[in-house]
């Protein structure tokens, strides 16, 4: 097979951005991704089985038949779960990854999330620890990814969040009837609400048309192709300059190592199940944070027995997500008007700056609800079952609005993952074992959010409300996973340096999800994005034709 | 090329699809009641029971009219295959119990009577209860592409339009200023 100059694992939305970046500087990349590449006509509106309800399995990967995951619970005890259960903390495989289909709910961070260990310490048991790069660092890229992905919304009713240059794209889609309802009881609490950013057109844009408000919104590829991924913006740009070619169904076994230490390419798996070897003078992983840590674990050589970038047994761990925690409000009129996405509101007043608490998250109205989703909806007290249950089905549907927020969490060490001893997938390598739990200041910060929630959706006229704040045993990771290659400047505090270049291995990187520090109060696939074209900067910047060298 | 590819066959599949739908319909009009693909007739019975309980019939259609069933016996065979012995233990029990306190089977007797019998499976066998009222729900309100849910019938009663309209529908300015 034909040596190229950078070989990327995964193609979801540190991988897409890559292969653009990367091809469009004239270098030749191979994109491999172990899904299919699905396209608008892969609406199915199966509301039993898409990404987010995956009652009959994921619908854009991976699929449970072959790829178990083992997860421990609280006592230690482990369990084989298949790639639909929640405990499997699945984020999707397929082109585009994720962000084929998302809610798109494309935040900034802050410029604290980049500073937590210097803006409230470090609570004990965690591993709470400063970004090497700061928001400013990160801004025009940001930007490049907003312009570049599509992105519509207006955060000019928060003065929270950092500078920008400027406004997003697009304007935001416009407000459904939960919107005219939050808005103004967010105001009478002195609160800054707004139109939350969303990779969503709401007016023409690269080439697709807008939004046309359907049900079937987050979970689903969008029928109309208005909502956006890396599939369908930089994958296809990569493609069109002739220089990247995208090998799908391609599970990716191990990154090769020569005699010296440096990597010459990977072996993978084909659509076939035949192994091959793609060389490379560079190899980017881009696999989300736990198959990133699975594929660096699994590439063991004499000079890295424990793994490649794992010299100092981080690789792996601080796996974070977000701790959802809100609060449902029923109403004795419809809230509900049938357009999605539904999401459009969002506060981030309390993401940071509350007394006694290491941050917070912000707070925005759910999804358009189906009504398979209303039946966990219901309020507390509902009959289980019977003309009871059925009367509440229709009593509730359309008369609630939930508030919920990512919590940021307070990242734990012993929150990881690592290589399962025993169980193989269907390629006989190790698979992903997660183990740990969430940090119990989360928990708490969590509980504080929920509270917060309520008391919007009652200034707002709930007439009940009940609030939604577990406390779950097993860590959160699923779609919004991260963290487990730590960014840093310190080689041995760090799996990646502040270029997502692993520190003893100058030629392989990591760029996802894998490389925050932490994980902000946002959904972060635009930090993600915004990430992967800042490192792509740097190596193009320090590209030297092939041979190449930092 | 692979999307070309992937859309013949999605074309492919899609035309089969109808064609099956037409067999599935020619067979339910023909009165070939219990062609199951896991079911026996009797378990069939003993279920339309507890799925009627789980969701009976009022101004809208029960459980088992909306092809609750048809949903669940399809996905034994596919995604719920782990669920097959609790099915045929579940129902087995539901029956014990029907003939242990009323002398028949569960199809025979009374709502009452049949109301009875799943309090007494939510408290004796909870985790079967459980797994037939989750499907159950899943049948009723979920997608009518996998069985249940006919012609998107608890999506009406929902006050849901089946299909949606898009566009004019979505700016009647007599709503006021939110869409």
């Amino acid at each position: 097979m034909k040596r190229v100059n950078a070989v990327i694992v995964g193609a979801g939305a540190g991988g897409g951005v890559v292969a653009k970046e990367l091809s469009t500087a004239g270098l030749s990349v191979v994109l491999l991704e172990r899904g299919k590449w699905y396209t608008a006509n892969d609406c199915r509106k199966d509301d039993l089985r898409n990404q987010r309800t995956t009652i009959l399995g994921n619908a854009f990967g991976p699929e449970d038949e072959g790829n178990p995951r083992v997860t421990v619970d609280a006592k230690g005890v482990p369990h084989v779960v298949l790639a639909s259960e929640s405990a499997y903390q699945n984020d999707a495989a397929c082109v585009g990854g994720g962000t084929l289909s998302w809610g798109a709910q494309a935040w900034r961070y802050m410029p604290q999330d980049f500073k937590m260990r210097s803006t409230y310490g470090v609570p004990a048991g965690s591993s709470l620890e400063d970004w090497p790069i700061s928001y400013d660092d990160l801004e025009p890229f940001y930007e490049k990814a907003e312009y570049e992905i599509g992105i519509s919304g207006d955060y000019s009713g928060t003065p929270f969040h950092g500078p920008r240059r400027r406004d997003l794209p697009m304007p935001p889609v416009m407000p459904n009837l939960e919107f005219s309802i939050l808005e103004p009881a967010a105001k009478r609490l002195g609160l800054h609400p707004f139109h939350l950013p969303m990779a969503r057109n709401s007016v023409p844009y690269n080439g697709r048309g807008p939004c046309m408000r359907c049900r079937w919104c987050v979970g689903f590829v969008c029928e109309t192709d208005a909502k956006n991924g890396s599939q369908n913006t930089v994958i296809p740009v990569a493609l069109n300059t002739g220089n990247c070619e995208l090998r799908t169904e391609c599970q990716v076994k191990e990154v090769l190592t020569d005699e010296r230490g440096r990597a010459r390419g990977v072996a993978y798996f084909d659509s076939n199940g035949h192994l091959q070897e793609q060389l490379a003078d560079i190899v980017v992983v881009s696999g989300g944070a736990t198959e990133s840590a699975r594929l660096l674990l699994n590439s063991k050589s004499r000079l890295f027995p424990n793994g490649l970038g794992n010299r100092y047994d981080l690789v792996g761990r601080n796996l974070q997500g977000h701790h959802y925690t809100g609060a449902t409000g029923y109403f004795d009129y419809d809230t509900y008007d049938d357009a999605g996405p539904g999401a459009s509101i969002a506060i981030s007043d309390y993401n940071h700056g509350t007394p006694g608490l290491c941050g917070g998250g912000m707070l925005a109205n759910e999804f358009i609800r189906l009504p398979i989703h209303t039946l966990n909806r219901l309020p507390p007290g509902t009959p289980r079952w019977g003309l009871g249950h059925k009367q509440a089905m229709r009593d509730w549907h359309r008369r609630t609005i939930a508030i919920m927020g990512p919590t940021q969490q307070i990242p734990t060490a012993d929150a990881r993952v690592t290589l399962d001893p025993s169980v193989r997938d269907k390629w006989g390598m190790p698979v992903v074992r997660i183990s740990g739990n969430v940090h119990p200041h989360t928990f708490e910060i969590g509980e504080v959010q929920a509270k917060r929630a309520e008391a919007w959706l009652r200034e707002a006229g709930a007439i009940h409300t009940s609030v939604g704040a577990h406390r779950p045993e097993t860590v959160s990771a699923g779609q919004h996973q991260a963290g487990t290659c730590r960014m840093g400047d310190d080689p041995k505090g760090s799996v990646v340096n502040r270029d997502c270049q692993i520190h003893d291995v100058d030629n392989v990187f990591v760029i996802d999800s894998s490389v925050h520090v932490t994980n902000g109060g946002f959904n972060p696939a635009l930090t993600i994005m915004a990430v992967a074209y800042y490192a792509s900067a740097a190596l193009v910047r320090n590209w030297k034709g092939t041979g190449f060298h930092s | 090329m692979q999307s070309s590819k992937n859309f013949l066959t999605r074309r492919r599949f899609v035309a089969m699809g109808a064609l099956g739908g037409a067999a599935v319909a020619v067979a339910c009009t023909s009165g070939r009641q219990g062609d199951w693909d896991f079911f026996s007739e009797a378990q069939a019975r003993t279920l339309t029971a507890i799925c009627d309980q789980i969701i009976p019939a009022d101004d809208f259609p029960s459980a088992s009219q909306t092809g609750v069933l048809t949903y669940i016996d399809k996905q034994l065979v596919r995604h719920f295959r782990r669920h097959q012995d609790a099915y045929r233990d579940g129902l087995e029990n539901a029956e014990k119990i029907s003939r242990k306190r009323f002398g028949r089977e569960m199809a025979e007797l009374s709502s009452p009577q049949q109301f009875e019998i799943v309090s007494a499976l939510e408290q004796q066998y909870l985790d079967f209860f459980n797994l037939v009222r989750s499907h159950t729900l899943q049948g009723y309100y979920g997608s009518p592409r996998h069985g249940g849910n006919r012609n998107a019938v608890s999506w009406r009663m929902l006050g849901l339009d089946e299909p949606p309209l898009r566009g004019r529908a979505q700016y009647d300015l007599r709503k006021g200023t939110h869409s």
